[in-house]
């Protein structure tokens, strides 16, 4: 008897002992003369599941989880006996929070060996690529235009819009740098796909390169996923040796090859002028714009700067067509979004759906609330510098323009829970001393406004001169909105003035309905 | 657990001279530096400085910027803690308090006989199995008090 049995090496597994749980398995089959392979793969992303431990049947593959190193030899027993066990799901693709999803980017992750080729292709990988080269260069670029991708690290920009933009400009040389500093928390994913299926990043940069005319792409990892670097590493080397990079590019005359930088611990770095500057060997120091990277970008060359969520969807755009992928969405967001849920939540993991969605459906029915038990009182949605949202605003769509219409964002999708026994006003404060942390200094709005910002909610919390300080702290985050040189300062009101909108009573004023009476006294 | 080499110019050298083919060197070659001596000594910046045409000040600049570089080596241990808003929601700032406790150091600091440096980072992206750490490079999600103690002790071995 011979067992296939596939365990994930994705950092958030192994965190939870999934490397524990692949040397006692195989300990104990060893003990046991049975024959086992142990493919260890990306994660599924349903991470209150894991260690999520499958294995291959005839029919498909059958899950159990969560399995520690102690439940080793029962779910053994239960395998070779296919016998029933606590923790067996069932069939994996038959889990309801996976068969809810669509997933287009993350097809992959979680099935195939990252470090497998071989693999990627047996999966459809590839095909983007083969056909990006059929089409030639503009008609590649006109069909990301086409799908309405726009850019998922945050900003939301069209990326094809960027690629036809570097593809016009005229120069020796150009550049296609993959944004891969994936710092806001309650976000995951680019880790996710980079530990999962590293080829479709590669892909969707070599797609990049040969549509815009770049010789050169560079990923910026940062170094708090060193999982995630080596994961790449091995990659690339994989891609050189079968031929997807290097001189000849997926067999044809395009030359193309990726570098992998690591970041240094700076936040701010997320920001595409200042990783610019990081690579280039300086302090990360945010670039006044114009001119955009576009024109001026890396080594002062044309770049097509782009999250690993935007190059992961371009094979398949590619693959299966514009008019594909658009068909997903609503309004102006197309495609599908990799949502991220996590902080106090009882189903956290990366939820792939088409734009549309409502956040109440987010966090209540699929999240299935907070993993404390107590009830959800405000849900943080795009990382640090994104809005507080009541159980008020739950019905808002996840969508560009729908969240931004109530002064929020959807950033790069991460939705982190809190439960009642959070204080919005610390929360507030903390927008305000993570910025002052994290600024790069180069703009005073930020710099000063940020260290400014948590003195005054100090003496806000204190009591002191409330209404007065109220009115310092309004004018501050006007001030750093509008005056700020990137989105570091230009956002940190978004969580602080959310805060103080949606939760007054946490900084010592009445509610909100009564605190709108006083002022129209 | 790492160890660090002792200081030279020497290695220093050659870690520059594997890196200079690169264009904007100067990144990996201070996260080497970092990994083989465990800080950016003061005198390794002149050296840089020279081959890589640059001033000191603006090697000084880099170094400083970036929260991964130090000019004095980390205790034996580094327990980063996740200080971030899904750790706290998670429970975070309970368990950074416990730690800060048990390890008798705030927050920053290396403990009087360097045996361990307790860090804050800023997201590890285990979001969905907070709240996280990293012992030594290594990633333990799912905290509560029992793993805690865990990782404390084993950072004071």
């Amino acid at each position: 008897m011979s067992l296939r049995i596939f365990i994930p090496r994705d950092a958030g597994a192994v965190a939870v002992g999934a490397d524990e749980v692949a040397t006692t398995l195989l300990t104990a089959a060893e003990k046991r003369n049975i024959e086992i392979q142990i493919v260890r793969t990306g994660s599924r992303g349903l991470y209150w599941l894991e260690p999520l431990v499958e294995l291959a049947r005839p029919e498909g593959r059958t899950a159990f989880g969560p399995v520690t190193a102690a439940d080793v030899e029962s779910v053994l027993d239960a395998m070779l006996a296919d016998a029933g066990h606590k923790l067996r799901l069932g069939p994996v693709e038959d889990i309801p929070w996976l068969k809810r999803q669509t997933r287009l980017t993350f097809a992959r992750c979680g099935v195939i060996d990252p470090q497998s080729f071989e693999d990627y292709c047996a999966h459809g990988g590839g095909k983007g690529l083969q056909r990006a080269l059929s089409m030639g260069p503009q008609a590649t670029v006109e069909s990301v235009v086409q799908s309405g991708l726009r850019g998922r690290g945050g900003a939301g920009f069209p990326t094809g819009i960027k690629w036809r933009t570097v593809a016009q400009t005229q120069a020796p040389q150009k550049h296609i740098v993959c944004n891969a500093d994936e710092g806001d928390s309650g976000t995951f994913a680019d880790r996710m796909i980079m530990e999962g299926d590293p080829f479709v990043l590669i892909e969707g940069m070599t797609i990049a390169g040969f549509a815009v005319g770049a010789g050169k792409g560079y990923i910026y990892i940062r170094s708090e996923y060193p999982h995630a670097i080596t994961a790449m590493e091995a990659a690339i080397s994989a891609a050189r040796r079968c031929g997807m990079l290097g001189k000849k590019a997926g067999g044809s005359e395009f030359a193309f090859d990726i570098e992998v930088r690591a970041g240094a611990g700076a936040y701010v770095c997320g920001e595409e002028t200042s990783l610019l500057e990081s690579i280039e060997g300086r302090r990360g120091i945010v670039r006044a714009k114009p001119p955009l990277p576009a024109h001026h970008g890396l080594f002062g060359r044309p770049t097509v700067i782009n999250n690993v969520l935007s190059f992961a969807a371009a094979p398949l755009i590619l693959e299966r067509g514009a008019d594909f992928y658009r068909d997903f969405g609503i309004g102006k967001s197309r495609g599908t979004m990799p949502i991220q849920l996590a902080g106090n939540i009882k189903y956290g993991g990366l939820f792939e759906t088409a734009f549309g969605i409502s956040l109440g459906e987010l966090v209540d029915d699929i999240g299935g609330g907070t993993f404390t038990g107590r009830p959800v009182r405000a849900v943080q949605v795009g990382g640090p510098l994104g809005a507080y949202f009541p159980r008020a605003l739950f019905d808002t769509p996840f969508d560009y323009e729908a969240f931004a219409a109530r002064d929020g964002l959807i950033g790069h999708g991460g939705v982190v829970v809190f439960d009642d026994s959070v204080n919005m006003a610390k929360q507030a404060r903390f927008a305000m001393e993570f910025c002052a942390i994290e600024s790069c200094g180069k703009c005073t709005p930020c710099r000063i406004g940020s260290t400014r910002g948590v003195e005054v909610i100090d003496r806000i919390i204190a009591d002191s001169a409330r209404a007065a300080n109220l009115a310092v702290l309004e004018d501050l985050c006007n001030t750093m909105k509008f005056g700020s040189l990137c989105a570091l300062g230009g956002f940190t009101p978004y969580p602080v003035m959310s805060a103080l909108t949606h939760f007054p009573e946490d900084f010592g004023a009445a509610p909100r309905s009564a605190n709108r009476l006083v002022a129209a006294e | 657990m790492p160890i660090f080499e002792p200081w030279s110019a020497e290695q220093t050298a050659q870690i520059i001279a594997k890196h200079r083919g690169l264009e904007g060197p100067l990144l990996p070659i201070l996260h080497d530096i970092q990994r083989a001596f465990g800080c950016v000594p003061e005198k390794a910046v002149p050296i840089i400085a020279q081959a890589l045409n640059l001033s000191r000040a603006e090697v000084h600049g880099v170094v400083t910027f970036y929260h991964d570089f130090t000019s004095e080596p980390r205790g034996r241990h580094v327990l980063k803690l996740c200080r971030a808003e899904a750790c706290q929601a998670a429970g975070g700032d309970a368990l950074a308090a416990r730690a800060e406790a048990a390890l008798g150091v705030s927050i920053g600091d290396t403990s009087p006989d360097r045996r361990v440096t307790l860090e804050p980072v800023y997201c590890l992206g285990l979001c969905a199995t907070a709240p996280s750490a990293m012992l030594d490079g290594r990633a333990v999600g799912r905290l509560d008090d029992e793993r805690l103690d865990a990782l404390v002790a084993e950072a004071q071995r």
